[in-house]
């Protein structure tokens, strides 16, 4: 123990120098913080309103979920939403491996237009239709009058599809849906997007891979509105100029050319002449919106993957300050009543808690900004959450010292070698019980999606803050005050009052 | 203030509680709770949130309206099952329903925004597909046994191996517990409530953590002493924590409970109300389980090893020959180690055995 206090002794000219070297570094940051205009801290889309889209790897025929495929798709989908052109958008994969969910956040109120964006597989494909119906007749058959000889069915119609297509109900939403990505060389059978017609469509004859460049634009002559301008690639002009040719003389339904997207018919127009330009349009009753987006979906290719929606949640901007509003003022009143309670129990070392809490807190605030800043950290509504538990967590850190440096004090040791003795044993405490806190908000971390990141990285990250804040200013400003003798002499508010130690008793008894 | 008087008297050992020696009882209690916790949950089960079942909801932001708006663009959208239409608050109405088709659930929200005549974008919509609800339970499963492992090797290298089984013990009893409350009351359990339990493991470990230290210091010199036996050591140990271990738990608590308060209060449901609830919960139960199972499972695990039975016996040995004043006074940290050398070569060992501990 003598060890101990003779290095204590040597220490005791530090403390002030620590707190000097603790606020040079403050201010520096802040400066640094000015000059790198990082001023306001990076609000997530529940504090501000925006869309948040979760999608899950699905597998489907046409590719397995393997990483490649899923960087490919992020990359992809980062490409679609950024044609928006909204700022501070984010894409990212988040998990390992190909248990990796792909998160996709838009500020602002675009919501609807995201969620069809960004979830599509925009799997194009043109094929020759082989027969059509109104969608809502569920017994239509290909064949007059129910002749059920095969060779009454129109080429290329087997009595299988027949009978799926006999089934099929293109009024009922659920069959409306897409999202499956359908196989090229298969004969297929499926509705329209709006539903109102059915039809039997023979293998693809051209792939959107083929599609070199997409634009939307607004048909002048025609009449029809906005529509999407395609360009293929030499094999695609080849393909397509092959298709036309050869359907342009057949009747109807098969002179038509249905281009089918995520496994719906978008639009069939009727080849009047063979097209060897290498280019078409899809029309389709577009708004000047649906056209642009989809323009954008098959000029940056389809996924490589199909993708179900996990989780889509669009919070408004009101919903959004109402959330802020409330985290704040949650905070305001927990931080209330911690320093209350450290005011009232602890006196006069309550005001190290005080102090303490607010370093921690400027230094929390600090590093918000310039991690929002440097690697794009957003502050969200678990995340407020996360900060205001941390208040507790840091200010049980002042709470085991204190006590400590009290049942020092207790034994008979004076304030100044309390301090020290105090610390060697109380730092050892704090240590492990932050280090398990660490481990908690890494696990979270990586193994959670969504807002729990949020939480775990806030509360890691204040996890920090109190180690830093304890070393390098709790402890050194507890050493300085000891030296003051309302602290010294055990002043009835100094937080070390024999009669609030019950050291009066104690020295009865011994 | 009368608390820390109270520390003085705990730290001496002048009042105390005997926390290991009632073990059977905190045990029996907490086996109870367990029981009842199981019970409620193979029973009743847990009352999950639309995050986890797959769902929708709606809310719209509109000053003074009924939920018959909602009744009809529900019927518009073809919408039959289970969908649930409530008023919160006075200007919001939220409409759950079941797991929607793309096209439906578009259809749904374009007749809400016509029926109360606000903008899609200010409604505030949550989709959950079917199987996002397995992805994140197995998520935070994953983190439940990573943590465990990881929390259980880092303690019995920062203290002891039984160290570590007594606090992960005490840990799994609180998420055992929290999670039978839920069922029982049937409080919604949704993501952020998961964040919550989650989150109990680092509270309770924390308290634990503090008290298993004190514990370790004050049986450090305990064979070469013979003064007390391993499970004395420990009580006194919790009972000079006993303090912090208050003072941790209400700081831990008052911020949560300010969370509580806003976010039941000012939003009426969502993130923060839901993780706070969990983490009051969760706090309450860690505080009682640091102090009344994890110290005492530590002892009851120390008590057997070879090296304590004897510890025991010496110890008895020791007080049937030199009286109980000297083990009612002693301060410990100021302990003379001079009797030792002849406690442990004096006295037959069959002496009267001492009774239980140091009650006042």
């Amino acid at each position: 123990m003598s060890a101990n206090i003779s290095k204590a002794t040597q220490k005791q000219s530090r403390p002030a120098r620590t707190i000097a070297i603790l606020a040079l570094a403050l201010i520096g940051f802040s400066i640094f913080a000015g000059l790198a205009s990082a001023t306001k801290i990076k609000l997530g889309l529940d504090l501000r309103g925006g869309t948040s889209v979760t999608l899950t790897p699905r597998g489907t025929a046409g590719g397995q979920v393997t990483s490649a495929a899923i960087d490919q798709a992020v990359s992809i989908i980062r490409q679609r939403v950024n044609s928006l052109g909204v700022a501070e958008s984010e894409v990212s994969a988040q998990g390992s491996g190909t248990n990796r969910q792909i998160v996709i956040s838009v500020p602002g109120d675009t919501g609807d237009r995201i969620v069809k964006l960004v979830g599509q597989t925009a799997e194009l494909r043109f094929r020759q239709a082989l027969a059509s119906g109104a969608g809502n007749a569920k017994t239509t058959s290909t064949t007059a009058a129910g002749a059920k000889a095969a060779a009454s069915y129109p080429t290329g119609v087997t009595a299988a599809l027949d009978a799926k297509f006999a089934a099929l109900d293109c009024t009922d939403p659920k069959n409306r849906q897409g999202g499956s990505v359908d196989s090229p060389s298969d004969a297929l059978v499926t509705c329209s997007r709006d539903g109102s017609t059915k039809y039997i469509l023979a293998p693809a004859e051209l792939l959107g891979s083929q599609v070199s460049k997409a634009a939307a634009v607004l048909d002048q002559q025609g009449g029809s509105g906005w529509m999407v301008s395609l360009t293929f690639n030499g094999s695609g002009t080849k393909a397509f100029a092959a298709m036309t040719t050869r359907i342009t003389s057949l009747p109807a339904p098969a002179n038509q050319a249905a281009i089918v997207l995520d496994g719906l018919v978008v639009s069939s127009p009727r080849i009047i002449e063979a097209i060897t330009s290498g280019s078409a349009q899809i029309s389709g009753n577009f708004t000047q919106t649906d056209a642009t987006d989809l323009a954008n979906v098959l000029k940056y290719g389809a996924l490589p993957l199909a993708f179900d929606r996990g989780e889509v949640q669009q919070i408004s901007p009101t919903l959004g300050a109402d959330q802020l509003h409330a985290g704040l003022i949650a905070g305001a009143l927990g931080l209330g009543l911690v320093l209350l309670y450290s005011l009232l129990y602890y006196r006069g070392l309550g005001v190290v808690s005080v102090g303490s809490l607010a370093v921690a807190g400027g230094i929390t605030y600090l590093a918000f900004l310039l991690l929002g800043k440097y690697i794009g950290f957003t502050l969200t509504l678990a995340g407020i959450a996360g900060a205001i538990v941390s208040i507790g967590i840091t200010a049980d850190s002042f709470i085991v010292y204190f006590e400590r440096l009290r049942d020092e004090v207790r034994e008979g040791r004076s304030l100044r070698t309390a301090v020290e003795t105090g610390w060697q044993r109380a730092r050892h405490t704090i240590l492990v019980a932050d280090f398990v806190s660490l481990i908690a908000s890494a696990l979270l971390y990586f193994f959670a999606v969504g807002g729990v990141r949020g939480f775990a990285f806030t509360l890691g990250l204040t996890t920090f803050v109190d180690l830093f804040v304890v070393f390098f200013f709790t402890k050194p400003l507890v050493t300085l005050l000891a030296r003051l003798p309302f602290y010294a002499h055990g002043g009835p508010l100094s937080g070390f009052s024999a009669k609030s130690l019950g050291v009066v008793t104690g020295k009865e008894v011994a | 203030m009368a608390l820390s008087g109270i520390g003085g008297r705990l730290y001496r050992g002048d009042t105390s509680v005997d926390f290991i020696g009632n073990r059977k009882r905190f045990y029996a209690f907490s086996g109870v709770l367990i029981i009842v916790a199981a019970a409620a949950l193979g029973i009743q089960g847990l009352k999950l949130g639309i995050e986890f079942k797959g769902g929708a909801a709606f809310t719209v932001t509109a000053p003074n309206s009924t939920i018959d708006g909602a009744n009809q663009a529900l019927k518009d959208a073809g919408i039959t099952s289970e969908a649930i239409v409530q008023k919160i608050g006075n200007n919001k109405i939220r409409v759950q329903t079941g797991g929607l088709a793309n096209a439906q659930s578009d259809n749904l929200k374009a007749n809400l925004a016509k029926n109360y005549n606000v903008q899609s974008a200010n409604i505030d919509t949550l989709s959950i597909g079917p199987s996002w609800g397995k992805e994140i339970t197995k998520k935070a499963l994953y983190g439940l046994f990573g943590f465990i492992i990881v929390v259980m090797l880092y303690l019995a290298m920062a203290f002891e191996p039984k160290m570590a089984i007594a606090a992960i013990v005490a840990v799994i009893h609180d998420v055992l517990i929290t999670v039978g409350i839920y069922a029982l009351v049937g409080f919604d359990v949704t993501p952020a409530t998961v964040i919550g339990f989650l989150t109990i493991l680092g509270y309770s470990l924390y308290d634990t953590v503090v008290v298993f230290d004190k514990v370790r210091e004050n049986t450090r010199s305990l064979t070469s002493t013979a003064k007390q036996t391993y499970s004395q050591a420990a009580n006194l140990a919790v009972n000079q924590t006993l303090v912090r271990s208050f003072n941790t738990s209400l700081i831990a608590l008052l911020p949560v409970a300010s969370i509580l308060f806003v976010g039941a209060g000012l939003l009426g449901a969502g993130t923060l109300k839901d993780l706070s609830l969990a983490l009051f919960i969760g706090l309450a139960i860690g505080t009682y389980s640091s102090i009344f199972v994890a110290t005492p499972i530590l002892a009851t695990l120390r008590e057997r090893e070879p090296a304590m039975i004897a510890l025991r016996k010496r110890v008895a040995v020791r007080n049937g020959a030199t009286g109980e004043k000297i083990v009612a006074e002693s301060i410990p940290g100021v302990v003379t180690s001079t009797h030792s050398k002849e406690d442990r070569v004096r006295g037959p060992r069959n002496q009267p055995k001492r009774k239980s501990s140091k009650k006042h």
